[in-house]
């Protein structure tokens, strides 16, 4: 059943292409969403906790041992979730794409079919195909509906959308190049039979082997995730993307380098996290490298959004400093705080599709400015009073109030890391107050500024009802895990104590 | 020297001989018979006798005894020598098709007559094992190649092409002529297994070494590597547009399925070893470092490129490179995985020269990158069926090329122990994210920028089109089904 929600993407892609009127594609692509949000949603109902199953199982390419596998586990089941919702409010606030409409929701529904396939495949090559299927619609969404600061017009804009899409698509094949290396040589070294990664995960690869292969893939991967110093693609691509397809880059597609990294990076190579045994600058193994760029990610996302003028950049640093976070979680290795990474992937996927979707259709569309500056005195507080609250709502899911399910997420990789790592804790308070001074800033600055005495009032359009549904679908999610994360909980704990972690574990988490 | 009876020559060559009378006929009927017909008129039917031919030849070949040789090595038949005989048969009849569209002369008999002629030396190429056929061959197919280049006689850009080709082409006969000749001098033997069996020994002559690098320069020629890569931009520019795509094809598939032959068969026993540590000479290491210069040289220089064909006749130096990392594999797999590589590099290499001929009118050509802007709005099919092509070429999955670099990779890294050549495919793969670079820009101009505001949709005849599409199926359905051509290539 929940391949469908592959095949439903496909088929939603060709239809949407095919169809002969702008509204036809739009109502195929919304209904899209919906089935495989519905898909997911009915998988959620029946699962029993710790449960693994298997979609389809059949070999594909016999020669190399590359089978046909999806299957899901609670933590691809809670992406997967992700992925639906994020997709379906990404498709209600770009109802008004008026250019090009049908090859817009076309890319869109591919990158998202792409999307569902890594977070589904159990076999490393199909992890694999499904990844790079998803970095050219990225491309093509950039590049032709892409917005741009009003400052910057005419032949210039075109060139800086390009610029941005064209560095997204680089820095992620660039990524995915070093996976597919690692990816190849994991298969040799475990004798050429499977690439499926339940075998890959039981097979015992020589510790040295581990600790070349880890940071390849993990490198690989964490560039999708904005790890820091690789993150410089995520501002300018999320600033340069249409609002749907910044809700999807930040919201999913990063999801799915971090993803990567736990799935492929950490589970087929536990021992890459061991320590060298000698120290390099202070460090001792790659999994104390890689918590402190995460660390430096969160307080240099937070402090770079905090001086932007340009309002779409402060939530593109943003979430920078978010996914710190998670990679944070997933280098403590310990149950919390990889739970509280899965976690996090999915609360920050809603709160900077929320983000987005504010700064980017509300806003932005009805401006025409993204300049912090320019939006003060314009007293959105009064024209839009929906887009102000919603932002204050994201906001505080945002910083981590308790409630919403950023708390949940953050609480739980700070206990980890407090664990793992004591002295890092502070830094990490660090960058979460800064992450509060950063949203508040753009908080009063964009919605609560001064009018200029004399200007005339704008009259805005009012918020439209897909946008309504759209922010509503969010914030109830947000909510909702926020006030009961068991319900995610309850499905990413048992997989993490599932025999395919059982590396990761050695026995008992700390 | 044993004796060869001429009815079994006759039997074991029947594919080849229909090939070569169909286009005997073609070139008779076109300049007596038809003297006065139609342009189109003519075409047709010279299309349709060389396509009626090589569907003959095809069907002699798939239904002929399984495996047979002739004395001497001459001829060696082997159920993978007819799979690639039958693939450059079906390429053929692809690139006539194709041509039918073209309006680069009038001298239709003598053009089709010499793709018919290049087919069959490249059929007898990869059904020998005997250096003196392998070279007789080679030119053969050489000579037809420089005409085909230079067949466009008004333009000044075809005969310069053609010129410079023919000059590298026979300087590179000449290495490899010298190398043959060393090879000869050492084993006493022109047959590739009693070389192998003749140079074998603990250490290697430096007689020998000299005899690798002088083939490895000859081939090196042959499938543009570099730094032998000097004539390919300008060929791929000047030639005719089918003529460009034949060249990146057909010829590529012959020329790597023979290279491999002579590395893999005849120097079997002085493969030497690639890595760093544990470094031993042979003809390894020497296609390691043509490999390694080939993929950095193709992909860098492509970059800078604002000719379309120019940059796929870099692409094509980059592609080249990946394709000797399956002769570096020297296994089984890897001679599966070159050809898997190979043949599916000549579908989107055709595909992507096919459209660019679709876009050739006399009165105007495409050749700046920039010529492309606005394409999807002008003839939405052809954009679709470039973007497969070229993202086949840079290896996106689903398609063909994806999985053809997986497999590759694979292949050469299995070949030695310990990952040996773990460097080799490091760079490999950095080098395919550069690729994507260049194809996006092309990409950029069909999908992204907006063009003229007042072009007039393209009309592309159908034929045209049907191979296209064909092309274009063909990339797709193998890429997400390789096993269909792993089945016949062994996996």
């Amino acid at each position: 059943m929940l391949a469908w929600t592959i095949y439903v993407s496909f088929i939603g892609a060709l239809a949407a292409r095919l169809s002969p009127w702008k509204a036809l594609a739009r109502m195929v692509a919304l209904l899209t969403a919906l089935v495989s949000l519905g898909i997911g949603l009915v998988a959620l109902y029946h699962w029993q906790p710790g449960q693994f199953v298997t979609v389809i199982d059949i070999q594909w390419i016999p020669q190399l041992g590359i089978d046909y596998h999806l299957a899901a586990d609670g933590i691809s089941l809670t992406l997967v979730l992700l992925t639906g919702i994020a997709a379906t409010a990404g498709i209600l606030f770009s109802w008004n794409v008026e250019k090009r409409t049908q090859e817009f929701f076309a890319f869109y529904l591919v990158l998202i079919a792409g999307v569902y396939g890594v977070f589904l495949s159990f076999d490393l090559f199909l992890l694999f195909a499904f990844y790079e299927i998803a970095i050219i619609p990225k491309y093509f969404l950039i590049a032709i509906w892409g917005s741009v600061p009003k400052d910057a017009a005419g032949e210039n804009a075109g060139s800086q959308r390009e610029y941005a899409a064209m560095k997204l698509a680089l820095y992620s094949f660039a990524g995915s190049a070093l996976v597919l290396a690692g990816m190849v040589a994991a298969w040799v070294a475990s004798g050429g039979h499977s690439m499926s990664l339940e075998a890959l995960a039981a097979f015992h690869f020589s510790t040295r082997l581990q600790m070349g292969l880890f940071p390849l893939i993990f490198v690989g991967f964490a560039v999708l995730a904005g790890m820091w110093p690789l993150h410089t693609w995520a501002p300018t691509g999320h600033a340069a993307a249409p609002t749907a397809a910044s809700m999807l880059l930040a919201g999913v597609v990063m999801k799915l380098g971090a993803y990567g990294c736990l799935r492929v990076a950490m589970m087929l190579f536990p021992a890459g996290m061991d320590p060298w045994g000698f120290h390099v600058l202070g460090f001792g193994s790659w999994r104390e490298v890689f918590a402190v760029l995460a660390i430096i990610g969160i307080v240099y996302g937070a402090s770079v959004a905090l001086v932007q003028r340009d309002f779409k950049f402060v939530i593109g640093y943003s979430s920078v400093s978010h996914m710190g976070f998670v990679l944070l979680g997933l280098m403590t290795l310990t149950q919390i705080g990889l739970d509280g990474a899965v976690l996090q992937m999915f609360s920050h996927g809603v709160i900077a599709g929320l983000l987005f979707a504010v700064v980017g259709r509300m806003v932005y569309n009805r401006t025409h400015t993204r300049d912090l500056n320019a939006l003060g005195p314009m007293r959105l507080a009064h024209a839009i009073p929906f887009a102000a609250v919603t932002f204050i709502l994201a906001g505080m899911a945002s910083i981590g109030m308790p409630g919403f399910s950023g708390f949940v997420a953050e609480f739980q990789v700070l206990i980890g890391t407090w664990r793992a790592f004591a002295w890092m804790t502070a830094v990490v308070g660090v960058g979460i107050l800064v992450g509060i001074a950063f949203t508040w800033r753009a908080l009063t600055k964009a919605f609560f500024g001064e009018p200029t005495p004399g200007a005339a009032e704008h009259a805005l359009p009012p918020i439209s009802l897909p946008e309504k549904l759209g922010a509503l679908l969010l914030l109830a999610t947000t909510l909702t895990v926020g006030l009961y994360p068991r319900i995610l909980t309850d499905m990413i704990l048992p997989a993490l104590n599932s025999p395919l972690f059982e590396g990761l574990r050695r026995g008992a988490w700390r | 020297m044993n004796i060869v009876s001429y009815s079994d020559l006759l039997r074991f060559t029947l594919p080849e001989i229909v090939v070569v009378v169909a286009g005997l006929l073609l070139l008779t009927l076109d300049l007596t018979v038809l003297r006065q017909s139609s342009r189109e008129k003519r075409l047709g039917i010279a299309a349709l006798i060389a396509c009626a031919g090589c569907l003959l030849a095809a069907h002699m070949l798939t239904h002929a005894v399984p495996q047979y040789s002739l004395p001497d090595s001459m001829f060696v038949v082997t159920p993978l020598t007819r799979l690639v005989q039958v693939a450059l048969l079906a390429f053929t009849i692809l690139t006539v098709l194709l041509s039918t569209s073209t309006h680069i002369t009038g001298n239709i008999g003598e053009y089709l007559a010499l793709i018919l002629f290049a087919t069959v030396a490249m059929m007898f190429l990869v059904a020998t094992q005997n250096l003196l056929l392998i070279f007789v061959a080679l030119e053969f197919l050489s000579l037809s190649l420089y005409i085909l280049t230079g067949f466009d006689k008004r333009s000044r850009d075809s005969a310069e092409a053609a010129l410079k080709y023919f000059l590298f082409g026979g300087m590179s006969t000449g290495f490899l002529l010298f190398g043959m000749s060393l090879l000869y001098g050492l084993s006493g033997s022109i047959e590739l297994p009693q070389i192998a069996a003749a140079v074998s020994g603990p250490a290697l002559d430096p007689l020998l070494l000299v005899a690798i690098v002088m083939v490895a320069i000859g081939f090196g020629f042959k499938v543009a590597a570099a730094p032998f890569h000097l004539w390919a931009p300008d060929a791929y520019q000047g030639a005719p547009t089918v003529s460009a795509g034949f060249i990146a094809s057909s010829s590529k598939v012959a020329s790597f399925f023979v290279f491999g032959q002579v590395a893999g068969l005849g120097l079997a026993t002085a493969a030497g070893y690639g890595a760093f540590r544990g470094y031993q000479p042979g003809w390894v290491p020497v296609l390691c470092v043509i490999a390694a210069l080939s993929m950095i040289v193709g992909n860098v220089a492509a970059i800078a490129q604002t000719s379309v064909r120019r940059l796929l006749a870099y692409s094509a130096i980059g592609h080249a490179g990946y394709m000797l990392l399956g002769l570096i594999a020297h296994s089984p797999r890897g001679t599966s995985a070159l050809l898997y590589y190979v043949i599916t590099y000549a579908l989107a290499a055709l595909g992507a020269f096919g459209v660019l001929g679709a876009l050739d009118h006399p009165s105007e050509g495409v050749d700046r990158i920039a010529d492309l802007a606005g394409l999807y709005r002008r003839a939405p099919g052809l954009s679709l069926c470039l973007l497969v092509f070229l993202l086949s070429l840079a290896g996106i999955p689903p398609l063909a090329g994806f999985f053809g670099k997986f497999y590759i990779f694979t292949a050469v890294l299995e070949s030695e122990p310990h990952l040996g050549l773990l460097w080799l495919v490091l760079l490999a793969v950095v080098m395919s994210a550069v690729s994507l670079y260049y194809y996006l820009r092309v990409l950029k101009q069909v999908y992204v920028a907006d063009g003229a505001p007042n072009a007039k949709p393209i009309r592309t005849p159908l034929v045209t089109r049907l191979v296209l599409w064909v092309l274009a199926a063909l990339v797709v359905l193998l890429g997400c089904a390789p096993g269909l051509l792993l089945n016949r290539i062994g996996g």
